[in-house]
């Protein structure tokens, strides 16, 4: 079982992006879950999305996990949430940043001592030069396929744009590149 | 002529989005209905399905969910096949009406996405609406997952509509545990979703003008109770007809369901007996348990809440020690509903186990596997003792002082 964590503002797509992943790794024949925290969450305000991935069929339904990953796709919510709660040592921490690991992990005492845990990608500003528009979720999928080692960007780019495919070719386009560029730039 | 849909072999749904696909390869005529949290999906999707000519239906929008129930009877008196959704307050609102549908002996299929009821207001999950329909005269299913709350809305359409039942349908899923989350869901073809559930053939149509007939008649003492009677008669005879129904879908699709489901429970000696996602989550932790200390933990489920699953459930738990009952419902001063009717069944059993009570996860407080295993090991003391060594009623994941009532008379 692989556990993911989100964190997020309303707004900025980790529903659509874990619910995005469970749709392309459920077609590798893996079981998957994706859900969030939020319900009358208004845009802006923190939420928290999940996704549980299994060999098997996923029985548990508590909200409480150990993620196996964090995700943080909004930059201040790395300093304001609590990222590393019900953290294992194996936690691997992807946060966007336009800060060097360095400065990053400077600022956040939790993530002190885990450098080789913590990975940084700037989402926001790939989404923006890619997209046109700041939509983190995107580029965050592309970090976390290199960064798990889960897929080859190649299978994952063809079966994203599966579920993308109601949107126009443009905004298609701009997602394939952006998940492409945060898998090249993450580190 | 309805456009194709596309359908995969395998899709990652929520339960909302199973569901009213279930309402859409049902070819439902009708859906009257006034949105709520967290059902709204559900007639929304049936509407665009309508607006977008993948379904030759009609989708009413009303201004309450009593007027929607209302238009669900209009509409199935009429002869069509209909459904509709709700949570919570609009559960609540529709609930005079719900006593006519079932009074009527009409086949309309309710999709209710368990809610908590205000005050305080809360939008999130637990069995409060599900408990305040249970007298309602409806037939209950219960989902545990998104697949559940598609299957189980497929084999409602045939079991209200079949002529020796007669009677509306409820399925209900958990808000936002299983309505908002995706998971694995392996639909059926239209095709073969469409010759399962066969085409309704209706019963005293009131559009048959040959053959006028009279709906919602007023009945004093004289014949009050006698049609009473009969529901209720109808209601507890429908549970071969579910059978059948479960039957012949695991026959289609490999998937079994049972009106109470038994997990682990060949050698069980302390059991959780539970309804909706609770379940599985237990099912999770009574492996666990069992690998990591040899407690013999298991998981008894009501797959149907109502009819209500006397027999099976004693049949289930009939080498059982000690029963955990889990109420998601507030019960006001009383002990929960679900432990009344278990404690009830397992009264009149050989065994006689020891049976507690625990009212857990209102308005979407988290149930973990954790959580369940304290349970399971708490039974395993009162196995051991011989008597309840807890407070009978408890409950479970609650913040502050424990709180708990009644203890075993040991004087």
């Amino acid at each position: 079982m692989t556990e993911i964590r989100w964190h997020s503002r309303a707004g900025q797509g980790a529903v659509s992006g874990a619910k995005g992943l469970g749709d392309v790794v459920a077609t590798t024949g893996k079981e998957v879950q994706a859900f969030a925290l939020y319900g009358s969450a208004k845009r802006g305000a923190a939420l928290r999305a999940y996704n549980r991935i299994s060999d098997e069929q996923i029985f548990n339904h508590a909200k409480f996990m150990n993620p196996d990953y964090v995700l943080v796709i909004d930059p201040a919510l790395a300093f304001t949430d609590n990222i590393e709660v019900n953290e294992k040592e194996s936690t691997k921490y992807i946060i966007t940043t336009h800060l060097s690991k360095e400065e990053l992990i400077t600022g956040i005492p939790a993530l002190a001592g885990k450098e080789d845990r913590v990975f940084t990608v700037d989402c926001v500003q790939i989404s923006l030069d890619t997209i046109g528009r700041s939509i983190p979720n995107s580029p965050m999928l592309g970090a976390f396929v290199k960064v798990s080692g889960m897929f080859e960007l190649d299978y994952f780019l063809e079966n994203m744009a599966r579920v993308l495919a109601k949107f126009p070719q443009k905004i298609i386009d701009g997602n394939m590149a952006a998940i492409t560029r945060a898998y090249n730039e993450v580190k | 002529m309805a456009v194709k849909f596309d359908l995969n072999e395998r899709e990652v749904w929520d339960g909302n989005y199973a569901a009213s696909q279930a309402l859409r390869q049902a070819d439902v005529d009708v859906v009257v209905a006034y949105p709520i949290t967290p059902s709204t999906p559900i007639v929304e999707n049936y509407g665009s399905y309508v607006g977008n000519g993948y379904i030759d239906g009609e989708f009413v929008m009303v201004e309450s969910e009593h007027a929607a129930m209302s238009g669900c009877i209009g509409a199935s008196a009429s002869g069509g096949r209909v459904s509709t959704a709700t949570s919570s307050q609009g559960f609540a609102l529709m609930a005079e009406v719900l006593y006519q549908a079932s009074g009527m002996r009409l086949p309309i299929v309710l999709n209710v996405v368990n809610r908590a009821l205000a005050s305080p207001l809360n939008v999130r999950g637990d069995h409060a609406d599900m408990y305040l329909g249970r007298d309602s005269g409806w037939i209950q299913f219960g989902a545990f997952n998104a697949q559940e709350a598609y299957d189980l809305a497929l084999c409602a359409f045939r079991v209200a509509e079949n002529h020796s039942v007669r009677l509306p349908v409820m399925v209900h899923q958990d808000g936002f545990i299983t309505s908002h989350t995706a998971q694995n869901v392996y639909p059926l073809t239209d095709e073969a979703a469409k010759k399962f559930v066969g085409e309704i053939v209706p019963v005293d149509d009131m559009l048959d003008f040959s053959r006028p007939v009279t709906y919602g008649a007023q009945t004093e003492e004289d014949w009050h109770f006698e049609h009473k009677a009969k529901q209720h008669k109808a209601i507890m005879d429908s549970r071969s007809v579910i059978d059948d129904v479960f039957t012949e879908f695991k026959e289609l699709t490999g998937r079994e369901y049972k009106r109470v489901e038994s997990y682990d429970m060949e050698d069980a000696d302390v059991v959780i007996i539970g309804l909706g996602t609770t379940v599985e989550t237990a099912r999770v932790a009574a492996r666990e348990l069992r690998a990591e200390t040899g407690i013999k933990a298991g998981v008894v489920a009501i797959r149907c809440f109502r009819p209500f699953p006397y027999d099976e459930v004693r049949e289930a738990l009939k080498n059982a020690k000690s029963i955990a009952v889990t109420d998601r419902s507030s019960p006001g001063g009383a002990m929960g509903a679900f432990y009344n009717e278990v404690s009830a069944a397992m009264y009149t059993s050989k065994n006689r186990p020891l049976v507690t009570g625990f009212v857990y996860g209102l308005g979407g407080r988290d149930f973990s596997i954790e959580e369940a295993k304290r349970i399971f090991t708490e039974q395993q003391a009162h196995a051991d003792a011989g008597y309840i060594t807890t407070d009978i009623q408890q409950f479970s994941g609650l913040r502050g002082p424990k709180l708990g009532f009644f203890q075993t008379d040991r004087s």
